[in-house]
Order: C-alpha cells, then sequence, then structure tokens
C-alpha cells in the first residue's frame, strides 16, 4: 500500500476529483493547505518595489492505494492538475505500513 | 414653501438609511466573491462612497440640479454648492439637506457598478473612473430626470431612481465587464461564493436602507411616503418568493437566489413606488424575481462575466420597474395613471425614458471604460488576480 500525497492548484480540484473518480478512485482525504516551492510564491512589481507573497493557497489531496494501481492515480493526477506552470504543485508518495476500516474492522487492501 | 420640522426630520433620517445601503452594497457583493477577494470588494463600495461624496459637493449637485442646459445637464451655478443655501422655495426643508440625500443616491450608483470589475479591476483606474463616471454618465441622468432635464419635461416617471441609479448601474456594469474582459479561469472552474451569510447581512441592509431610499423620495413625511415604504416592503418580499420558486424548480432554493430575488423586487418598485397601490406592488415584485432570475441565467449562458449580476438584477429590475410604472400608476395613489387605466401615453414615455437611459449609460460607459483601459489599464496583472486583490491592491489578508 502506498499513499500518494499530492499538492495541487486550487482552481484545478474539481479537474482532479472528476478524473479520479472517472478511473475508479473514488476515496479521498482533502486539505486546504499553503505552501511554496523553490520560487518562494510569487513575486509582484509594485511602483518598482518587490511584494513578495510567500505562501500560496493549495489544496493536498491524499488518496491510498494498492501498490500497483499507484501509477495510475500518478497519471490521473498529473493530466488534471497540470496546466504547464510554475505552481502547478508536487506529488510524493509515501509507504503505508497497515490499514485498517473502522466499521469493519476489515484491513490491509480490504480497507482502503 | 416654508420649512417643515417634520419632512426636515424624517429627510436627515431617510438620508442615514440610503447612507447604509452602499455598505450593504459591499457585503452583498463580499459574500459572493472569493475569499482572497472579499477586502477588495467591499472597500471599492466605500471607496465610490467617498469618492461621490467629494465630487458631488465640488461639482455633481450642480451638474445634475443646476440650471438646465439643452435638458441634457445642469450647468455650473452651483459649483462647490456655491449658492445652495438654506432656503429653498421649491422645498420644505433645508436645500442642504435635499443635497445631502441626494449624495447618497449618486454614491451608491458607483457602488452597484463594482460588480463588472469583481475581483479583477486595479484600485486605482477605478478611482480614476469612478468620478468620471459619476460626471459624465450619473449627473447627466440625473439631471434628465430629476434636474428638469429633457425626460422630466416629456413626463416620465422615475419616484426614486430606476432609470437614474438601476438602470444606468446596471447596463454599465455589464459595458465595463465587457471591457475589462471575464476573470481568468471563468467558465473553467466553480468560482463558489465564500460567505453567503456575509451577503445575507448585506440584505440585511439593503432592504432596511432602502425604506429610506423610496419613502425619503416623497421628499415629505406625509401619505406617499406611507405609500412608497408599504409598497418597497411588498415589492421585496414578493421578488423573493419569485425568484426563490422559480429556482426551486430547477435545484434546491438557495438562500442568494432568494437574496437576489428581494434585491430585484427592492430595484422594480423603486420608480414605481410613489404611483402605484400595495397589489401592484405584489405583481410588480414577483415578475421582477422571476424575470431577473432569466436574465441572470440568459447572462451565464452567453458566457457573460458580469461577475455579481448588477446588469440583471439592477439593468433588468429597473428596466422592468420602469416600464411597469407606465403599467400599473394608479391616479388615487399620485394623480397619475398608467396603462391599466388607459393611458397609453405614459407607457409610451416610460419606455422611451428607460430606453434611452439604457442606451446612453451602455455606450457612454463603453466609450469611457475604453479609453481608460488604453490610457492606465482598468484590470491586474494576472499574478495579482492570481493571488488575489486583497493582498495585490490592499496588501491585506481576509482571514489571517
Amino acid at each position: 500500500m502506498k499513499k500518494i500525497e499530492a499538492i495541487i492548484r486550487p482552481e484545478r480540484l474539481d479537474q482532479v476529483k472528476e478524473e479520479l473518480e472517472r478511473a475508479a478512485f473514488k476515496s479521498m482525504t482533502i486539505t486546504e493547505v499553503k505552501g511554496r516551492g523553490e520560487q518562494k510564491g510569487i513575486t509582484l512589481q509594485f511602483r518598482g518595489q518587490r511584494m513578495t507573497v510567500d505562501l500560496l493557497p493549495k489544496i493536498k489531496v491524499e488518496i491510498v492505494v494498492e501498490d500497483e494501481r499507484v501509477d495510475t492515480v500518478v497519471k490521473t493526477i498529473m493530466k488534471a492538475a497540470r496546466t504547464g506552470r510554475i505552481g502547478d504543485g508536487k506529488i510524493f508518495i509515501i509507504p503505508v505500513e497497515h490499514a485498517i476500516r473502522i466499521r469493519t474492522g476489515e484491513s490491509g487492501n480490504h480497507a482502503i | 414653501m416654508n420649512l417643515n420640522s417634520g419632512d426636515t426630520a424624517w429627510m436627515l433620517s431617510a438620508t442615514a438609511l440610503v447612507m447604509l445601503m452602499t455598505p450593504g452594497v459591499g457585503l452583498f457583493y463580499g459574500g459572493l466573491v472569493r475569499k482572497k477577494n472579499v477586502i477588495s470588494i467591499i472597500s471599492l463600495s466605500f471607496i465610490a462612497y467617498a469618492l461621490v461624496s467629494v465630487q458631488w459637493v465640488l461639482l455633481g449637485y450642480s451638474l445634475s440640479f443646476g440650471p438646465d442646459i439643452m435638458g441634457f445637464i445642469g450647468n455650473l451655478n452651483y459649483l462647490g454648492l456655491r449658492e445652495v443655501g438654506l432656503e429653498n422655495s421649491d422645498l420644505t426643508m433645508p436645500e442642504l439637506a435635499f443635497v445631502m440625500f441626494q449624495l447618497t443616491f449618486a454614491a451608491i450608483t458607483l457602488a452597484i457598478l463594482t460588480s463588472g470589475v469583481a475581483e479583477r479591476g486595479r484600485l486605482s483606474s477605478f478611482i480614476i473612473f469612478g468620478v468620471l463616471w459619476t460626471t459624465f454618465i450619473y449627473d447627466p441622468l440625473a439631471h434628465w430626470v430629476w434636474g428638469g432635464g429633457w425626460s422630466a419635461r416629456l413626463g416620465a416617471l422615475d419616484f426614486a431612481g430606476g432609470t437614474v441609479v438601476h438602470i444606468s448601474s446596471g447596463f454599465s456594469a455589464l459595458a465595463l465587464s465587457i471591457v475589462i474582459g471575464r476573470r481568468s479561469g471563468f467558465g473553467e472552474y466553480d468560482m463558489e461564493p465564500h460567505n453567503i451569510p456575509m451577503t445575507l447581512a448585506g440584505l440585511a441592509l439593503l432592504w432596511f436602507g432602502w425604506f429610506g431610499f423610496n419613502a425619503g423620495s416623497a421628499l415629505a413625511a406625509n401619505s406617499l411616503a406611507s405609500n412608497a415604504l408599504l409598497v418597497t416592503n411588498t415589492a421585496a418580499a414578493s421578488g423573493a418568493l419569485g425568484w426563490l420558486f422559480a429556482s426551486w424548480l430547477r435545484a434546491k432554493p438557495s438562500s442568494t437566489g432568494m437574496a437576489s430575488g428581494a434585491v430585484a423586487g427592492l430595484v422594480a418598485i423603486t420608480p414605481a413606488a410613489g404611483y402605484v397601490d400595495p397589489i401592484a406592488s405584489i405583481i410588480i415584485g414577483v415578475v421582477a424575481g422571476l424575470l431577473c432570475y432569466r436574465a441572470m441565467l440568459f447572462r451565464l449562458q452567453r458566457g457573460l462575466d458580469e461577475s455579481l449580476d448588477a446588469w440583471a438584477i439592477h439593468g433588468i429590475g429597473g428596466l422592468w420597474g420602469s416600464i411597469a410604472t407606465g403599467i400599473f400608476a394608479n391616479s388615487s395613489v399620485n394623480g397619475y395613471s398608467g396603462l391599466l387605466y388607459g393611458n397609453l401615453e405614459q407607457f409610451s414615455v416610460q419606455v422611451i425614458a428607460a430606453g434611452a437611459a439604457m442606451i446612453y449609460a451602455f455606450t457612454a460607459t463603453l466609450v469611457l471604460a475604453k479609453i481608460i483601459d488604453v490610457i492606465v489599464k482598468l484590470r491586474v496583472r494576472e499574478e495579482e488576480e492570481y493571488v488575489g486583490l486583497d493582498i495585490s491592491q490592499h496588501g491585506e489578508e481576509a482571514y489571517a
């Protein structure tokens, strides 16, 4: 099992949700976050002065899937979240040790 | 006429009521934008109020209510309120009370049209635009109708500003939104209202303030003012219910729809408040709710980003109200009768006056906005729009 953690543009969330659903991935957790990449946010020019907005609003999408489905999820997210410009975000893949469904007590791949 | 302390007291109170409507517009719009632009849109209403407050005293009152030039505009006799004394032979209150009452009308009109630049307008350009718009578009329109201009001489009825305030701001907002262009991402992803209770609080202030707007336009504390106040309330209520039920047929009845319907009803009764009876006001309100709802759907279908629906609600609602005045005017209210009572002439005059205001507001705003856009750019840069106007125009965040 792997957890896929994608930091995306808030305005691409609808698209990402839709595409994931089309690829049969329905479960996910979403958090509103703020963050920055190498460019340290966006620099605005104001009358010759620079003003940096260093933390921009992003959405964090977390999905846990079986190992063999990781590639599909990553490709789907990339396709839906990509605009080709700075600030499109990142995807991290993290190993998951165990998963349990609280209601039934099922565990492992059955729980996700 | 002699000064009357009752009239004077009512006008001072009504003025304070109308003043509250401008922040009301700000909050109404504030709830509808995304949270990165809420400071910007509320501030625009206050800035509109401040700009017009100064312009009105220096120039606007004279252009609107000064001695007539060819039926189009007032002259400069009252520049800086020169020669505007405490007493005026046409009024039962000090003229300065009338000046201040009218100031609040001019101010809210500019606040309404901020809908057309919502979430993408440059603050500095809006300030320039606002002063020029009030001077070249609002002031002549106010003169046509209330300052002894051609529309008044023709016999057009506009009790509290259906043409001057609502048709003008609505159609100008549409022209402005066409010149400035759509918000980036419009039509690609949802731009949901960020705080609906804020919009409802704005509605409360608007509904409350509108009593001063319409009943104050009687310019006296009398039975006409009472009629105006009652029909204003019924039309608002009917508009709210009309939009609510119409939208219920398609989906869940949203509170923003109900709020928009109430404003549509208030807008439509504005020109009619001193001429129609309570039963007519129910019809005017319901039709306003249905018509403005259709207008909003039409705007969305056409991909027009007149973002906060000043056109659908104020433009179309004002148009309907002005024409409805020519249909439902009842001579038992104020001596004027409309189409329903066999007066075709009044109806035609209403159509001409409303049509002229619509065409003038739309085309003059289109030209003015285009000129300003070429010289100073109406719109912020793309990255400024992306991070939001609160940060890029004000250096502030609403919800830190």
